[in-house]
């Protein structure tokens, strides 16, 4: 053989990777994965969980017999988000809201009139926290609709002297009182799918190559390890950026969430990440040498935490310290606070260099990683 | 050290780590040889022997104690430098099964570099010689497992090596396809001067090699030409014919019993084959008030090696079972089987199948990879449905009544499927409830099925950790519980080594001379002497049907010209596959 060791490099790279390419094309398992799950994932997401809360009902307890209390109601009423219904005690309200029959309890104090007329009146909202988007929504239309009461109220020139009429809405927060989140869809979305694809397909590949026996034939030719892996890593890199294109586009014309960061900023960030997802994933599978093992070790290690500890599901700020730990490990609690600022918030430059940095120290720690427990030996 | 060898080892020595609540597991213990350059150089041994481990250390796959050098090349440290310039062979080729022929093809030639001018000749030349220029646009994972084995080569074959390494190339291919790949391997020898480390548990395959390696647990037991490894049998070999009208495997299960006298006990071509013990003179043995004709014949490898194996392990640990008389066979028919079909979609695995076997004979279902011999064994075990056909088994309508069939039946599969991590006695007491055994009636059953099988004092021991031959036993053991008339082994042998398949097989002549049916599978054909009659399948089509000699004489045996049942059986499936070539195009 004597040929130059680079062009042996490419030429058996192109050939490994075409080999792979082929592979994840007819495997239909693979596609299922990669490109189909990903839809359905948006389409669930998108649909199944409307961020619309419409005509939610709402029970007025009043305790102050004044019109202007009354009148609260009628500001309550606001057609297409809130639909009040007046209850005569706190008690019944109670049991409405345990019933489940009414998303909020509204209650207006005895003392309501008098301490408008002082300028610091409270109403307290009572919210169904079990859902704790729904119940930020509905607290958001009640606070809402106080406020263009008591606005109107100064239009109409019936406040008197500044800071009169303002309405302090004090609100409770039901069965989760600490919820404090906001929730950030089309972001998390975009880490879970390149979790997926990242970690969650490649873990079975380098496995099923173990199971299936190809390694130990491919091990016996001028193949160097690092090919191996890189010719695992070139087409789900294309398949965990397809994801994010679906994401990025659903984002845009399903979801309309608008984008105050800069797109290049955002992709060159998932693709760091995904370079950290293809890295477990790659670990994973060469360590367990065995799919099933390899697809739950990759569950429960990438996809579930990405999903429940990086700041999608509940707010890092609000989980036990011990919790907030193990998110904190996780590369994904980095791309998620990254991308929802970029999306939300914009390009928060220290924040984009320090998160880089991170995802970028992941991503060369478990690709080492990966090239290490990758090695052409079999005991 | 010759300056010629290819593979040189001092001293090897490989230790895995214990397992588990196991112990370390030494499977090379200090191996030296030179293996020579531009020839064909066997290693020998049953499973366990340590020959896998040895050619994954030759290819630099696994690290070792002791000194190995492969093509002058320290191979631990620098395993690289030597997979340049090897092919290696695994016992289970990766072929990925999602590429086409073509597709595994190209891989490995672009992998070994081989230059797209040459590809053409190459790539005709090993299409040529594995008959797989037809399929080359199918996948992998749709040819048959003989078909794969072949690509496999071709793929390892891609270019011209400096060292070829093939790990048990031949295990579970059929006969034709066997000879097939030996042709291919020869060829290459010959034409190329090229040198070939082939590891294989058949050892008439030996016979074909310049040097012989022979392994058994680790250790090398004897070296040199064939005719190095035969000669400690040389003189010990004779045939005798059995006394008339009783099958050969009494016979040989009487002589194999004679461990002060006989070494090893096999039939053959409807005689004995015997070696005898070097220390007890004259002719093997002679029975009380039979004469039996003895001629010598000369020895083969496999002669040699059993008589080296008999040294290390001098008796057989099991108890003395009875002395069989008699068989038990009677023209009485157990299992019927008319137009038998099974189909997969648009395949027919079985085709048109017709045979019958009698109550306590002993019947041999064989055929090569995916000729239907599963889809058959399957169906009259009630595990599968026919598509068609008719089916009786100990009286029962298969299709109307399957589980009242099932209950008259005893299966031991291919594979072990008992809970390894319960004990024998937790493992025989389970599926004896499962049978529908319970209390004193069990227990006397459990007991029983022990002494039979001489597994008392393992009745404790986790079945996961017993010893291969006690695994098979206890198989069988649990088979036998509910005393069913048939017992069904699907490829009871493979993987066992001469001295467990010559157990396992006595136990069967006993088994069957007590009354109960056995259908048995194998792919050693040597095995169907021990049948009473055996069919043999192929592409779902029946083409023999007989006692083994019969089934030889249909193959074209004639007194000048003996056959073997390999012989045999490769000449009826050629013939069969001609005739239906013939029907095609008629």
């Amino acid at each position: 053989m004597s040929e130059s060791r680079s062009g042996g490099f490419w030429r058996r790279l192109v050939s490994l990777t075409r080999k792979e390419v082929r592979q994840l094309l007819r495997d239909r398992a693979n596609l299922m994965m990669g490109i189909a799950l990903p839809i359905v994932l948006i389409l669930i997401f998108g649909y199944g969980l409307s961020l619309d809360v419409r005509n939610a009902p709402v029970a007025v307890v009043l305790d102050d017999a004044s019109p202007v209390a009354r009148d609260v109601v009628a500001g309550l009423s606001t057609p297409g988000y809130l639909a009040p219904r007046v209850v005569g005690s706190a008690h019944e309200a109670y049991a409405l809201m345990r019933a489940r029959e009414v998303d909020a309890a509204v209650l207006v104090p005895a003392d309501f009139s008098r301490r408008l007329a002082a300028g610091d009146a409270q109403v307290q909202v009572l919210l169904q926290g079990a859902d704790a988007s729904r119940a930020t929504m509905i607290r958001g239309y009640v606070a809402g609709a106080l406020a263009s009461w008591s606005q109107k109220r100064a239009d109409r020139g019936e406040a008197a002297g500044p800071g009169a009429g303002r309405v302090q809405v004090v609100d409770r927060m039901w069965f989760n009182a600490a919820n404090d989140s906001t929730w950030y869809l089309v972001p998390g979305l975009i880490v879970l799918i390149m979790t997926l694809v990242g970690a969650f397909l490649t873990a079975l590949v380098m496995a099923r190559e173990w199971e299936r026996g190809t390694l130990e034939s491919l091990f016996v030719t001028p193949v160097r390890p690092v090919e191996v892996l890189l010719a695992k890593i070139i087409p789900y890199f294309c398949v965990g950026m397809i994801g994010l294109a679906l994401c990025l586009a659903a984002a845009a014309f399903l979801f309309h969430v608008p984008m105050y960061g800069s797109l290049p900023v955002l992709l060159f960030s998932a693709m760091l990440y995904l370079l950290v997802a293809l890295g477990i994933g790659l670990v994973i599978s060469s360590v367990t040498r065995n799919q099933f093992l390899a697809s739950q070790v990759a569950l429960i290690a990438s996809f579930l935490p990405a999903l429940m500890l990086s700041g999608f599901m509940f707010d890092l700020r609000n989980v036990p310290t011990a919790i907030r730990v193990i998110g904190q490990i996780l590369p994904a609690t980095y791309f998620m606070e990254l991308i929802k600022s970029l999306f939300l918030a914009g390009n928060n430059w220290p924040l984009v260099a320090r998160n880089c940095a991170i995802l970028a120290a992941y991503a060369v720690v478990l690709l080492g990683v990966a090239r290490l427990v990758t090695r052409k030996r079999l005991d | 050290m010759s300056e010629a060898a290819v593979v040189v080892a001092r001293g090897v020595r490989k230790r895995f780590p214990a397992a588990r609540g196991g112990s370390e597991v030494v499977a090379l213990d200090g191996i030296s040889l030179d293996a020579p350059a531009g020839a064909l150089t066997a290693l020998v041994g049953p499973d366990g022997a340590g020959k896998t481990t040895l050619l994954r250390l030759v290819a630099g796959l696994m690290k070792a104690e002791g000194q190995l050098r492969v093509l002058d090349i320290d191979v631990a440290a620098d395993p690289q430098a030597v997979q340049n310039r090897i092919s290696y062979m695994p016992q289970r080729f990766g072929l990925y099964e999602d590429l086409s022929v073509q597709e595994n093809l190209d891989l490995y030639a672009d992998l070994h570099g081989v230059p797209r001018q040459r590809r053409g000749e190459r790539y005709a030349r090993l299409l040529e010689m594995t008959d797989l220029g037809r399929f080359t646009a199918r996948p992998a994972g749709k040819l048959s497992g003989g078909m794969k084995q072949k690509l496999g080569l071709a793929c390892t074959l891609v270019r011209s090596p400096e060292l070829l390494l093939l790990d048990e190339p031949t295990v579970g291919v059929d006969p034709l396809s066997r000879r097939e790949l030996w042709e291919i391997v020869r060829q290459l020898v010959d034409d190329e001067r090229l040198s070939v480390i082939v590891s294989t548990t058949y050892l008439d395959e030996a016979e074909r090699c310049a040097r012989v390696f022979v392994l058994h647990e680790g250790r090398l037991l004897a070296q040199g030409g064939p005719e190095d490894i035969r000669r400690p049998a040389r003189g010990l070999c004779f045939v005798a014919a059995p006394p008339p009208g009783e099958p050969a495997r009494l016979l040989q299960a009487r002589l194999l019993d004679d461990t002060a006298r006989v070494i090893d006990a096999v039939p053959e071509g409807g005689e004995v084959r015997v070696i005898r013990r070097p220390a007890a003179r004259g002719e093997p043995a002679q029975e009380p008030g039979r004469s039996l004709a003895w001629r010598p014949v000369a020895a083969r490898l496999e002669d040699g090696f059993m008589v080296l194996l008999r040294e290390r392990r001098p008796e057989a640990e099991a108890a003395p079972l009875p002395v069989p008389s008699a068989t038990a066979a009677s023209g009485e028919a157990i299992i019927e089987v008319r137009d038998l079909v099974r189909k997969f979609g648009d395949f027919v695995a079985v085709d048109r199948t017709s045979f019958t076997v009698n109550k306590g004979e002993i019947f041999g279902l064989l055929g090569p990879n995916g000729a239907g011999k599963t889809t058959t064994f399957r169906m009259l075990c009630g595990l599968l449905p026919a598509s068609s056909g008719f089916l009786r088994v100990a009286g029962v309508d298969l299709r109307t009544a399957p589980a009242r069939a099932r209950r008259r039946v005893g299966y031991v599969s291919q594979r072990f499927a008992l809970y390894g991590n319960l004990s024998v006695m937790e493992n025989l007491t389970f599926f004896g409830s499962a049978y529908g055994l319970h209390g004193e009636r069990l227990r006397a059953r459990i007991a029983a099925v022990l002494a039979q099988f001489g597994l008392e004092t393992q009745a404790r021991a986790a079945s996961g950790r017993l010893p291969g031959g006690y695994k098979q036993r206890l198989a069988m053991a649990v088979g036998l519980l509910h005393e069913p008339d048939i017992l069904f082994l699907d490829e009871p042998t493979s993987g066992a080594d001469a001295l467990a398949r010559r157990e396992f097989w006595r136990r069967i002549t006993t088994l069957a001379a007590d009354g109960t049916t056995i259908v048995v599978t194998t792919h050693f054909m040597e095995e169907a002497e021990y049948c009473d009659r055996i069919v043999i399948q192929d592409a779902g089509r029946l083409l023999a049907l007989g006692t083994p000699q019969q089934v030889r004489k249909q193959a074209g045996e004639t007194a000048a010209h003996r056959m073997n049942m390999e012989e045999a059986f490769i000449g009826i499936v050629e013939r069969g596959r001609r005739q239906e070539t013939a029907e095609a195009t008629a």
